[in-house]
């Protein structure tokens, strides 16, 4: 009987994530300039003072005891195991990172997790209603605005606080707006082509 | 990061109270704003503070319109609020130098005055162990011999050529600012040209705010004219980018005469850099091509290059140029005045 290629890779009690972890140190190097953030990432030493937080995070309230270094990008990967949210440079230069925190574009890398007691957190994986994708992931599907994909959920969350923010009025102005998200790839055509997509269908939906 | 405790006072009194004040070594523990600039700094090791006294919601947020062009800002303001501010799209300086700087991620929770005190991105600075006077007194500066494209021309001394990165400050020098701050030790107000100090022999100490002194709040006075303003900024690519030289002017003109010119330099400077001896030069001219390209001259006759960086002499010249230029160019809102 042939394999269906479809199915679940054979257990090799080894999974993506952890071989990504493992993998992690020796790739830092080559990201020279951004190496400190890579590595930085992956080091919360235990023992320092912590702090008690509830944070609401796609929709779902949780508390949390934390030590006070936390990031909000730490908070989501490391505890939450949301991996949609990326360390990119994880000094608020590249925009990877970027979630919705009450509404508003921010980058998580920069968020201190204990700032954020009582607020409203948005990340990539909350943004689609009822098993259906959010307009902006559908536009960047049409579009084509990614290549290798690592900066693309970065580049949805901020595309999504681009039009609620009214910044997305012409080509210009998403390209001004935007760049606070970086694209190695230079997928940024179809991210332009992509926000103007949703921004329209958004504001269809809004006037109906 | 190194470990520190995270302190959340109720009010302002309460967190200069509480703050253990940094000193110009950085040891001592910090306020926290938005943290664009800490938490960075701190990821760096740069900043090493025991404590972090967090000011998320005690800070005054919003701007008030008082009588005759008067404006009040709270500190607490965010970049991005303050940048569509009907009262700072009336002067286009303000927003412009406002939303021309970082991205919209970080101005939607950098705040005024968090902004107003940013650190210089001097990579000697940053990288906490070369030579670096700033970082750590006496060390010396690697920079005046190093890699220094992106550092000042004017201002520098030579223990120190670490640039002012910032840009709403520029906008801000123009218009005879007042802080409000808060210490330990209660209230003052500080003119907000005295407010950063040229770094001498000390380039440590960057301001003349205390330990535990934090900015409450911006007044201004903007005039009617001034919505005949730009912020003319020059960046290696078109956005996100700090300056490599800027020019941030507001123009009273009758005619094509200068009644008035503001004129502060930016990107190039070793602090927020107003040229008055500049516009006391423009007031009375005309304003032609030559005229500006003069003006630029003279904004730069004391500059200083360091090798790397020499080309910011006339690019800051260009600079102020192109900036009069293009504000004599603008039709103000009240044109009644200036045809």
């Amino acid at each position: 009987m042939a394999t269906d290629p479809r199915s679940a890779p054979p257990d090799l009690g080894i999974s993506r994530r952890s071989l990504l972890k493992g993998t992690a140190a020796s790739g830092a190097s080559a990201f020279g300039a951004f190496q400190a953030g890579a590595q930085e990432a992956e080091a919360v030493p235990a023992g320092g003072p912590e702090v008690e937080v509830e944070i609401t995070i796609n929709g779902r309230p949780e508390r949390f005891t934390l030590d006070a270094r936390t990031t909000l990008l730490d908070l989501l990967r490391e505890r939450l195991d949301l991996t949609g949210t990326k360390v990119g440079c994880n000094h608020g230069q590249c925009g990877a990172c970027t979630v919705l925190v009450d509404g508003t574009r921010i980058n998580s890398c920069l968020r201190l997790a204990a700032t954020l007691d009582g607020a409203e957190v948005t990340t990539i994986e909350g943004l689609a209603e009822a098993g259906e994708m959010h307009p902006m992931q559908q536009a960047f599907i049409d579009n084509d605005g990614f290549q290798c994909g690592y900066c693309t959920p970065g580049q949805i969350m901020s595309a999504v606080g681009c039009v609620t923010e009214g910044h997305a009025g012409s080509e210009a102005e998403i390209r001004e707006y935007m760049s606070g998200n970086l694209c190695r790839c230079g997928a940024y055509k179809g991210i332009v082509a992509a926000v103007v997509q949703a921004r329209d269908e958004t504001e269809a939906r809004g006037a109906s | 990061m190194r470990p520190f405790s995270f302190q959340k006072p109720g009010s302002v009194e309460e967190a200069v109270a509480v703050v253990e004040p940094m000193g110009v070594a950085g040891q001592g523990g910090a306020f926290h704003a938005g943290g664009t600039t800490v938490i960075d700094l701190m990821k760096l090791h740069v900043l090493q503070p025991p404590s972090l006294t967090d000011l998320g919601g005690v800070l005054e947020r919003g701007i008030e319109e008082g009588e005759d062009g008067t404006l009040r800002v709270g500190a607490g303001t965010t970049m991005a609020e303050a940048a569509e501010h009907p009262a700072f799209l009336r002067a286009p300086v303000l927003s412009e130098a406002l939303w021309k700087a970082a991205s919209a991620q970080l101005r939607n929770v950098a705040t005024l005055g968090g902004n107003l005190l940013q650190r210089t991105r001097c990579p000697y600075f940053r990288d906490n162990v070369s030579a670096c006077n700033k970082r750590e007194p006496g060390s010396g500066c690697a920079a005046k011999d190093g890699i220094n494209r992106l550092l000042a021309v004017l201002g520098t001394s030579e223990s120190c050529i670490a640039n002012y990165p910032g840009d709403w400050a520029n906008a801000l020098i123009l218009f005879d600012a007042v802080l409000e701050t808060r210490s330990g030790g209660g209230g003052r107000e500080i003119a907000f040209g005295d407010l950063h100090v040229p770094p001498g022999e000390d380039p440590a100490r960057e301001t003349i705010l205390g330990d535990d002194e934090l900015i409450t709040a911006i007044r201004l006075s903007v005039p009617e004219w001034a919505s005949r303003s730009v912020y003319t900024k020059v960046r290696d690519r078109d956005s996100y980018a700090f300056a490599l030289t800027s020019a941030a002017v507001a123009l009273d003109l009758d005619g094509d005469t200068v009644r008035e010119a503001r004129l502060a330099i930016g990107g190039a400077a070793t602090v927020p850099w107003r040229a008055r001896e500049v516009e006391d030069w423009l007031a009375g001219r005309e304003l032609t091509e030559d005229v500006a390209v003069e003006a630029g001259r003279r904004a730069f006759a004391g500059a200083r290059g360091w090798g790397e960086n020499d080309f910011k002499i006339p690019l800051g010249r260009d600079t102020v140029a192109r900036g009069l230029m293009e504000a004599k160019a603008m039709t103000p809102r009240n044109s009644g005045d200036s045809q």
